[in-house]
């Protein structure tokens, strides 16, 4: 099944002896030229690369507040040491944060500071060799920029935006990763990471209406490009056609209906993810986002809101209002995004939906908080309320519920292995040790309490398990969207119900 | 013995301005160099107050250390917690008459110099135990771990085992704060205070170059002090506003 060893499952997952070296080999497809070039970079490897790449970092530290605090701060105490899902699957040193971080750090400070200057070997100093790029190059794409190392940091260093500085140093120098970079050429040309055209969208959508319609004699509207509507609803683009993804949408879409509220999806912002991120460029994040408040305008809807996306969720909640902001053009009764957690939750506490919950009840179901949504982002009005609004919604549509171990959920969630720009077949290897720690903890709540089903609200987790999951023993279909679960349970006015 | 009086008065001088300034120029930069995303890890405060909070729990009793690491929380919290009563209980050199609140921790400030000791040994034994932190740790690390451990051990040496001239030390003190040159020669000679001096003045030059700049980092951190509320309020850059413009002009031409 795999050319690699695949970790066994413990009763807890055990922080490992180091390993060192064990991940060296492990490295995605570099860019071509092709997928470089459109998004501002060089096409390969610039000859004075060095430089350049020293030039960048002195150019984004005087940009980044985050990037110049980190480099300083931290003191090597070790806090983050057993809290990355990568080290945890793998035992290599190089994965544990702070280590990931002095790949970086270690030529900030031989360029760029007193003690690296004279003192190198002192504080660990070390010249930019082609060896130092190569582990950057290996290292940055181990990480899935889920912040759980931050949340330990006494400093709250967040590893994230070290492994985002050292992409864009990468691109800007010619090295680029081929998957982050093809969809975001993608997205660019066409209007999402799937390279799905607007004629294929319409299909697609016209192909649910049939469905939905076959299957519960009510005729629930997915429009595309409709001017004029309430909600411009942005979405994942898996949700188009994936399992368990389009189950959600087709919930959205149920949910919509029952509330009396008009929404479309835009041909031209048919993607909620934006990859900017993970290669920590303000510039190709912003290009992306500013679709969105083209398509806004354009269509002359009042709202925007989220489908069911992790990374996407950050750029919007946390991001959007900066990139592509102000937004005083919309209904200012809403804020701007939404989550379509936050819409569902609002109605379920209005007494606006009717659901037979029984319609669940061949699973019993455990709640994946997604590391972006997690540490990121908050859904409804309260610090926290990212972890209880989707674990609110489940329960209302479903008898069975029992959440994880904790230490392993909430703002302490282990990401599913595949997220930062990690979800590619080049980096199998990393994706299934990364979702070691996740998959005991779900492992265990199988066993303890029967739980069947493991739900999720982000794109890059439901595919990351669907494909990952089985090498421990689970089966593809035992991931959920949680808009699936509503969509299983929502009674729609003049359904026909056997 | 004038000499040594005048040469480590120079010393502190020096030390004090390469610390001032040092410290002055990070705390500068820290603060100019923008923050254009909203990165609080979250759940966090949606308040100004709530930051205040969030952070003063972070100095006051490293709420996140504590959440990742009982043992290193110990010994840290417990080093940083009797330096900062040293440091406290030392005002009595600087200060005539010495204010009634360093007379209150007097008793506590002689004892806590053992703490401060047990605490870096504690940092110092993970390590070298630990095979991840062995793994982390640079020579400096150990160096600051010494020199630590060297000003906390000459101060107690002075305590409890070569008493130094006290009242002529408070004179050397004075002598400094008040740029009275005279004052300056009366330094005592003894050998663990000249060590303990010594090590204080390292401390003081290496403090704007190494890793102690997690004191104002800690501040700084956008995942600690930014306020939760990106949707309520637009939060932008100079630097990106600039581009912005940039962008629109190069639209309208």
């Amino acid at each position: 099944m795999a050319d690699f060893d695949i970790p066994e499952i413990k009763e807890y997952t055990p922080v490992p002896d180091i390993k060192e070296g064990v991940m060296a080999h492990s490295k995605p497809y570099v860019a071509k030229p092709d997928f470089q070039e459109p998004l501002g970079y060089p096409g390969e490897l610039v000859e004075n690369w060095e430089q350049k790449a020293l030039d960048k970092l002195d150019d984004l530290r005087g940009k980044y507040r985050s990037l110049q605090v980190f480099l300083d701060s931290c003191v090597k105490c070790g806090a983050c040491t057993d809290k990355c899902h990568y080290f945890l699957g793998t035992a290599d040193p190089k994965n544990m944060p702070v280590a990931r971080q002095d790949l970086l750090r270690k030529v900030y400070r031989r360029y760029f500071t007193f003690a690296g200057k004279y003192f190198p070997k002192l504080v660990g100093a070390v010249d930019l060799t082609k060896d130092v790029l190569d582990e950057w190059y290996s290292y940055y794409h181990q990480c899935s920029q889920c912040r759980r190392c931050s949340v330990f940091c006494p400093y709250g260093i967040d590893t994230a935006e070290i492994s985002m500085a050292a992409r864009e140093i990468m691109d800007s120098i010619g090295l680029g990763q081929k998957y982050c970079n093809e969809i975001l050429v993608k997205v660019g040309k066409i209007g999402n990471n799937l390279g799905l055209p607007g004629p294929a969208l319409v299909d697609t959508m016209e192909g649910l209406e049939e469905e939905v319609e076959e299957d519960i004699g009510v005729k629930v509207a997915y429009p595309v490009d409709q001017e004029g509507a309430d909600i411009l609803l942005i979405t994942p683009s898996a949700d188009f056609f994936a399992e368990p993804h389009v189950d959600g949408l087709i919930g959205y879409g149920k949910v919509f209906h029952e509330a009396g509220l008009t929404w479309t999806v835009s041909s031209k912002a048919s993607e909620a993810a934006n990859f900017g991120m993970f290669i920590g460029s303000y510039e190709n994040m912003q290009s992306l986002a500013m679709r969105i408040r083209e398509a806004a305008i354009e269509l002359k809807v009042k709202r925007i809101v989220f489908g069911e996306c992790g990374h996407a969720w950050r750029v919007a909640y946390s991001f959007l209002n900066t990139l592509a902001g102000p937004f005083d053009f919309l209904d200012p009764n809403y804020p701007v995004p939404q989550h379509i957690l936050e819409i569902t939750k609002d109605l379920i506490d209005k007494g606006k939906l009717k659901f037979d919950k029984s319609e669940n009840d061949h699973m019993t179901l455990t709640f994946h908080d997604s590391c972006n949504v997690a540490r990121a982002t908050r859904i409804g009005d309260e610090p926290g309320s990212q972890f209880t609004t989707p674990r609110e919604v489940i329960k209302a549509v479903c008898n069975n519920y029992h959440d994880m171990e904790d230490g392993t959920i909430h703002d302490e969630t282990f990401c599913c292995g595949g997220g930062g720009g990690l979800l590619t077949d080049d980096l199998m290897e990393i994706r299934v040790k990364g979702a070691l720690p996740r998959a005991t903890a779900l492992k265990n709540v199988t066993k303890n309490h029967g739980v069947t089903h493991l739900a999720a609200i982000c794109a890059i987790c439901k595919s990351q398990f669907t494909k990952t999951l089985p090498y421990y023993g689970f089966t593809m279909d035992q991931v959920v969207s949680v808009h699936q679960l509503v969509s299983n349970a929502i009674i729609l006015t003049g359904q026909e119900t056997e | 013995m004038s000499a040594i009086g005048v040469l480590y008065a120079l010393l502190f001088y020096t030390a004090f301005l390469v610390l001032i300034i040092g410290v002055g120029k990070k705390i500068y930069q820290y603060a100019t160099v923008p923050a254009p995303l909203k990165i609080a890890v979250t759940p966090a405060p949606k308040t100004k107050a709530g930051v205040v909070l969030r952070l003063t729990k972070e100095v006051v009793f490293f709420a996140s250390l504590f959440r990742s690491n009982k043992w290193t929380w110990i010994f840290g919290w417990l080093f940083h917690f009797c330096l900062l009563l040293v440091l406290l209980r030392h005002l009595r050199y600087f200060t005539d008459p010495v204010w009634f609140w360093v007379d209150l921790i007097q008793p506590f400030g002689k004892y806590a110099a053992f703490g401060m000791v047990a605490g870096l040994a504690g940092l110092w034994v993970r390590r070298l135990l630990v095979d991840r932190v062995r793994y982390i740790t640079s020579l400096s690390d150990h160096l600051m771990l010494a020199l630590l451990m060297g000003i906390a051990i000459t101060g107690l040496g002075m305590k409890y085992v070569l008493h130094t001239d006290i009242i002529l030390l408070k004179e050397f003190a004075q002598g400094l704060l008040y740029f009275d040159s005279s004052a300056w020669k009366v330094l005592p000679a003894d050998p663990f205070l000249l060590l303990h001096l010594t090590l204080v003045i390292v401390l003081m030059f290496i403090f704007p170059i190494s890793k102690l700049l997690h004191v104002p980092g800690l501040f700084f951190s956008p995942t600690r002090n930014q306020v939760d509320n990106p949707r309520e309020k637009r939060h932008i850059s100079p630097w990106a506003t600039e581009l912005e413009a940039e962008k629109n002009k190069m639209q309208a031409s």
